[in-house]
């Protein structure tokens, strides 16, 4: 029970904090939400990482926007599936430009976040 | 069996052990698809294969609890069930919601499915472990309730003893928890720390709980030891599981945008995390020496053994290998994150759904122990399990180590695609053990069909 409310004690103490680690501010932009719901609604967790969490089939997307820069980004998910015999393949989703633009802020906005440093160099 | 309503678990395993065989079958899709990148594409997708193989075995999961609660509870409360009808229709319920959730993500793609089923009403799924459609999950809830109800009624009417009283806490838990899954703010940050309220503290909380009062029940039927001792023994267990387990969620707060402290909280309270599971094995060992009678059923003694061990091993030794932050700063998100997450799930949750069933198939069949030839292909199984499952997670760790090493630790780090590449040996490796492993799950079925006169 103490290690309960401790632990309640120490979410109490995140919240306070996150403000300064999380990038909220970017909500207000409705785009970053709407690419949240891009990225779960098409289950995009199943094969990749974000902040390290989720598959391992696939790369770390975190800090994709910083890896490869939003017209990368886009063109790849369209150029999907390559088709190359015997290489991992990623679906064909029908995403429309504004769900590619709302993808990006999206993933912008998670590679601005606070992460401690972490993934330790730019492959993720 | 002691009461006619303990007769429900039997459905519930039977079904959970259907969902068995197709999680296995999809892990081995998946398995595949790690090294023949294109297997099966366009038809199963890999993350399709990957829900079909995760929920399957939350769901098992589930239903293994909840038939061992039916049995245990009665037996522990000294009456009937208090509405084994209930039970039963709450099985089909989840039953005909699992098979209809799998129909789905195989049938359509999962954007059709969040559509065809309203998530924008409530949008809560495409998160890892929880992308069943928000309507499975209400199900989920009421078949949790209708369950808890149930069992809760038996316990409240009936003898109150620590087993039932540790198993309530642990179920009611697990539904309360589950309750977050339907919280999932735009706030990426908030989104990932309150996901872990229901896997975290699912896996490293309320799941012991209940792991420890299934054991302890089998535990006191097979070797007459003192209930007394016995239950010592899961106070012990469930005090250090919750002063070490609610704080070590912090261990998964290192790098998700919480505050650095975490590092902190969650490297020392997660580096506890093994006492309560090495408690728990020389808990079953210690029983096991210093029994009172020769059970005939020794494969179900076998099974608890083996929880013992292999939950200490893997949740608790492969756990501790990467918890603390300085190591988890290298290895979090790669391959030994899969290789914990395999053995942790079959050496704890698998095996003590599967000991329980050991002991309460043949006394639901009429006989107090199966035949000495269905015990002996019984425990086939269980090796044949238990070893490859233990190159399964070795497999991967090898392959883990290497990623880490070539994609995040070497002075010229490589792309995630090519490091992939390179360790696609070991990935060869693991598909090779997870066959073996269907072939010991195989011979485990067979055990239930094999006859033979019952042994005494």
């Amino acid at each position: 029970m103490f290690f309960f409310l401790m632990f309640l004690a120490l979410t109490y103490n995140t919240e306070q904090q996150l403000p300064q680690r999380d990038q909220r501010a970017q909500l207000a932009n409705p785009a970053v939400a709407a690419g949240k719901r891009i990225w779960e609604n098409n289950n995009c967790i199943g094969c990749h990482t974000l902040l390290g969490e989720g598959a391992y089939f696939a790369p770390e997307l975190g800090n994709v926007y910083k890896r490869r820069g939003p017209e990368f980004i886009k063109a790849w998910i369209k150029a999907q599936p390559t088709g190359t015999p015997g290489r991992r393949q990623m679906p064909d989703f029908h995403l429309s430009d504004k769900d590619l633009d709302d993808l990006v802020a999206f993933l912008k906005y998670a590679s601005e976040i606070n992460t401690a440093n972490w993934p330790p160099n730019i492959e993720g | 069996m002691k009461y006619k309503s303990q007769a429900v678990a039997k459905p519930y395993f039977i079904g959970a052990m259907v969902l068995f065989v197709a999680q296995i079958l999809f892990g081995l899709i998946m398995g595949l698809q790690y090294v023949v990148g294109d297997f099966l594409f366009p038809h199963i997708p890999f993350n399709v294969a990957r829900m079909v193989h995760t929920n399957t075995l939350i769901v098992w999961l589930l239903m293994g609890f909840m038939g061992s609660a039916y049995y245990l509870v009665p037996e522990e409360s000294e009456r009937e069930l208090y509405s084994p009808k209930l039970a039963l229709i709450m099985f089909w319920v989840f039953l005909v919601a699992a098979g209809l959730t799998v129909i789905g993500y195989l049938s359509v793609p999962y954007a059709t499915l969040a559509k065809i089923t309203g998530n924008e009403l409530l949008p809560t799924m495409g998160r890892e472990f929880l992308e069943q459609p928000t309507i499975t999950k209400m199900g989920i809830v009421v078949v949790a309730l209708a369950f808890l109800f149930n069992v809760g009624m038996t316990f409240l009417k009936g003898r109150k003893t620590a087993i039932t009283s540790v198993m309530l806490l642990g179920l009611t838990g697990l539904a309360v928890f589950f309750l977050f899954s339907f919280y999932n703010p735009d706030n990426l940050v908030r989104d990932k720390f309150y996901w872990w309220w229901v896997v975290h503290l699912w896996v490293e909380g309320v799941w012991e709980l209940i792991l420890g009062s299934m054991l302890a029940f089998v535990l006191i039927k097979i070797t007459g030891v003192d209930r007394e001792v016995i239950e010592k023994w899961l106070y012990v267990i469930i005090t250090l599981t919750l002063v070490t387990g609610i704080i070590g969620t912090g261990h998964h707060y290192f790098w998700i945008g919480a505050p650095e402290y975490w590092q902190w909280f969650g490297s020392v309270f997660s580096a506890l995390e093994p006492i309560p599971f090495f408690a728990m094995t020389v808990f079953a060992f210690n029983m096991v020496n210093r029994r009172r009678r020769e059970h005939p059923n020794r494969a179900a003694t076998l099974w608890a053994l083996g929880t013992g061990v292999m939950s200490f091993l893997g949740a608790g030794v492969w756990g501790f290998l990467h918890t603390l932050a300085p190591v988890n700063y290298y290895t979090h998100g790669t391959q030994i994150t899969a290789a914990h997450g395999h053995m942790a799930f079959y050496g704890a949750y698998v095996m003590v759904v599967i000991t329980m069933i050991s002991y309460t198939m043949p006394l639901m069949r009429g006989r107090v122990a199966n035949s000495n030839s269905a015990q002996v292909l019984e425990m086939w199984g269980f090796w044949l399990m238990t070893i490859a499952m233990v190159f399964i997670t070795l497999f991967l760790t090898a392959a883990g180590i290497l990623q880490v090493w070539l994609q995040r630790v070497s002075p010229t780090p490589m792309g995630f695609m090519a490091v992939q590449d390179q360790v696609s040996l070991f990935y060869w490796l693991r598909e090779g053990t997870g066959v073996l492993f269907l072939i010991g799950l195989l011979l485990y079925l067979g055990s239930f069909f094999k006859g033979g006169k019952a042994a005494a």
